[in-house]
């Protein structure tokens, strides 16, 4: 035998190569340039087209000339929004929503998706997939039955949910529970068995275990969470739409469409300018949190 | 103070019974080694001294007192996992002081303890390292400490070296061992290496198919396995066994391996083999190492065979050798300089004292 594997040794096959390593990298780099280019331009072009838009004022924007090129550059469009009440309180009303909202999500989700993915209990699995189940209606189905909802609590405990900002921080939790738990479940079920274990032996709690063991290992889940509830309650347009009337009641989305638009009059300067502001908060929370997040990737924290 | 007692232990998972009603008694500052083949049972026995598992019926107790139903925090207990089960985002110390902590024991104490496991453990110097930085050895070391720090009344390791490679495996044995030598904490062990069963415990339990087959120091496990299971599976390379008949012949018995070949057993074993005379279904056991080349003094129960050598393996310090007596391959080991040839006939001797004699039907050495 030991004779068989010395005379037996392979030499390896000399085959003709036809095509080296780095030529196969320069194409797979420049494939990548291309559609790169290709979904940046496409993805960049309205923003970059709002951006110029809301330096002009409302004569040059209906002018006849070049729609690209800012000849008359004015911040009067901003200076309008930001010296508006009107506006800074859909400001403020989006925010006090997004913040409250994403809290409570996360902290029904967090410890929901610790107990379905840790604690077996009867109907637990079920229980898991019914969970996803409630994410995938869509919500559009759900604002008539929850006009009927809101009409019963109205006559049953005569609370108005009506024409209430703070009503979407109960409505939007139905749209982020779901998924953050679902996220927060996968995040769970990857970190080994033995952690919590050995945990349970060094004599946590189940609340310890949770709060000094999961939710650090699974910090970079928790983030990509937050960043959900955040973005989903931000951009909410169809609840406040359908709830909210009053100017003083309205979230920043539709408070913009509904002011600056007066009948036929579109205000397109301060509409464009008000929708960049708008969109400033989610990109610097992506650009705080993604560099944590990516941090906590590269950590491995889910491998012991 | 720490005994471990097992009482008819039975662990039914839905239909799987995977432990089927365990005695076993594990003395204050023994090491204890539970060796078996896979999904014998081992780990679930482990799992349920730490209290990770409900035990179906029978009962556990741990220095006396009977911990069914008591949490795993509660029964004093550490356990060291296969895949370390280090907390990934604390570093060597604070995982090491992690279940102190918990337990609100004085900082100074945590400290003194830690420096202390960390001191035998030889990772002082890793004590602010993260998990990912260290090596599987130093993980391992770092599992043990973990361990150490809290002082248990019993130390459980499940399959505590199957993630390293050979030589370290070999390595953190030793360290084990002297560890062991140092605290004299109450320590089972679970592993499938029969290797390193032999070498780590004062004890062996072996297991197969959820119920213990034998219980013993190594030795006597080796030299005088009870079941066919255990002849089989303690040693390497394995016992040979061949199917043989029991001839008596005069007052002398012989067993008779093939029409050409018969060996005579030793006149120590006649009166405790004679009841067997002839019966169908037996096997005849020996060891490879008391199958060697022959020599110019043989003892008192050695005898001399030719065999015709099928394959020879140099292992440096031995060379083991292969042959077929109907069909069956059959090992020796002999001396490298003794000249066994591939294709070749050779004497060889059998050192008859250690033969085994084993019942195929019950599965039981006679
Ligand atoms: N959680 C479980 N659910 C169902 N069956 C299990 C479970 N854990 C172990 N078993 C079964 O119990 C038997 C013993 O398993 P185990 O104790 O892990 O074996 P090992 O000796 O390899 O450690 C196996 O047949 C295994 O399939
Ligand atoms: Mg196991």
């Amino acid at each position: 035998m030991a004779d068989a594997t010395i005379t037996t040794s392979p030499g390896a096959p000399t085959r003709p190569r036809y095509g080296s390593m780095s030529r196969d990298r320069r194409w797979a780099l420049r494939w990548s340039y291309f559609f790169l280019t290709l979904f940046a331009i496409f993805f960049l072009t309205p923003p970059i087209y709002m951006f110029v838009t809301s330096l002009k004022s409302s004569a040059e924007i209906s002018a006849e000339i070049n729609p690209w090129w800012v000849f008359d550059p004015t911040l009067s469009n901003y200076i309008g929004l930001l010296t508006d009440n009107v506006f800074l309180t859909f400001f403020l009303n989006s925010a006090l929503i997004s913040v409250c909202v994403v809290t409570i999500t996360m902290m029904i989700s967090v410890v929901a998706a610790f107990a379905l993915a840790r604690m077996k209990f009867w109907g637990s699995a079920t229980l898991a997939t019914g969970v996803f189940l409630t994410y995938l209606i869509p919500e559009t189905l759900l604002f008539i039955p929850l006009f009927k909802m809101f009409a019963w609590v109205n006559d049953t405990f005569g609370i108005q949910l009506m024409n209430h900002w703070w009503t979407m921080i109960i409505l939007y939790p139905t749209l982020t529970v779901p998924f953050c738990t679902w996220i927060m479940i996968g995040y769970f079920a990857s970190i080994p068995k033995e952690l919590d274990e050995a945990a349970l032996i060094d004599g946590a709690t189940w609340f310890q275990t949770l709060t000094k063991i999961f939710i650090p290992v699974a910090l970079p889940g928790l983030i990509a969470a937050t960043i959900f509830a955040f973005t989903v309650s931000w951009a909410q347009f169809l609840y406040p739409l359908a709830f909210t009337t009053s100017t003083k009641e309205l979230v920043l989305p539709v408070g913009i469409i509904t002011t600056l638009i007066k009948g036929d009059v579109f205000n397109w300067g301060q509409i464009m300018a008000g929708a960049l502001l708008g969109a400033a908060p989610p990109l610097i929370i992506y650009a705080f949190l993604m560099d944590y997040y990516i941090a906590g990737l590269t950590a491995g924290a889910t491998k012991g | 103070m720490a005994q471990v007692t097992l009482r008819k232990v039975v662990k039914k998972y839905d239909e799987v019974l995977a432990v089927r009603g365990i005695d076993l008694d594990i003395m204050d500052k023994e090491f204890v080694v539970l060796v078996g083949p896979s999904g014998c049972g081992k780990s679930t026995t482990l799992r349920m001294i730490a209290g990770l598992e409900e035990i179906t019926d029978g009962d556990i107790a741990i220095g006396g007192d009977v911990v069914n139903d008591v949490p795993p925090k509660d029964r004093d207990i550490a356990m060291v996992f296969q895949n370390y089960a280090l907390y990934p985002h604390m570093n060597v110390y604070e995982n090491m002081s992690f279940g102190l902590k918990l337990k609100r024991t004085p900082k100074d104490i945590i400290d003194q303890r830690v420096r202390q496991a960390a001191q035998i453990l030889d990772i002082t110097e890793l004590l602010d390292r993260k998990p990912k930085q260290l090596s599987g050895g130093q993980r391992q070391r770092v599992a043990m400490g973990r361990a150490i720090v809290r002082d248990p009344k019993v130390f459980l390791f499940d399959e505590p070296l199957s993630n390293l490679d050979a030589k370290l495996r070999v390595q953190m044995r030793t360290e084990i061992k002297k560890v062991h030598q140092k605290v004299r904490t109450t320590t089972v062990y679970v592993t499938h290496d029969q290797i390193e069963a032999m070498t780590l415990a004062d004890r062996v339990v072996v297991m197969n198919g959820g119920n213990i087959e034998q219980v013993g120091p190594p030795n006597e496990l080796y030299h005088s396995p009870k079941t066919k299971f255990v002849a089989g599976f303690i040693g390497s390379p394995a016992m040979n066994m061949v199917p043989c008949q029991l001839e008596a012949s005069g007052d002398a018995l012989k067993v008779r391996l093939s029409d050409t070949l018969s060996l005579a057993v030793p006149a120590s074993r006649t009166a405790r083999y004679r009841p067997h005379v002839g019966k169908p279904g037996l096997l005849f056991g020996l060891r490879p190492e008391h199958l060697t080349e022959t020599r110019p003094h043989l003892e008192a129960d050695m005898q001399t065979f030719d065999v015709k050598l099928d394959v020879t393996e140099p292992m440096g310090m031995e060379t083991l050798v292969y042959f077929a007596i109907n069909g069956i391959d059959i090992c020796g080991r002999v001396n490298p300089n003794a000249g066994a040839r591939e294709s070749q006939t050779m004497k060889l001797c059998a050192d008859m004292a250690n033969m085994h004699l084993i019942d195929d039907k019950t599965e039981q050495v006679l």
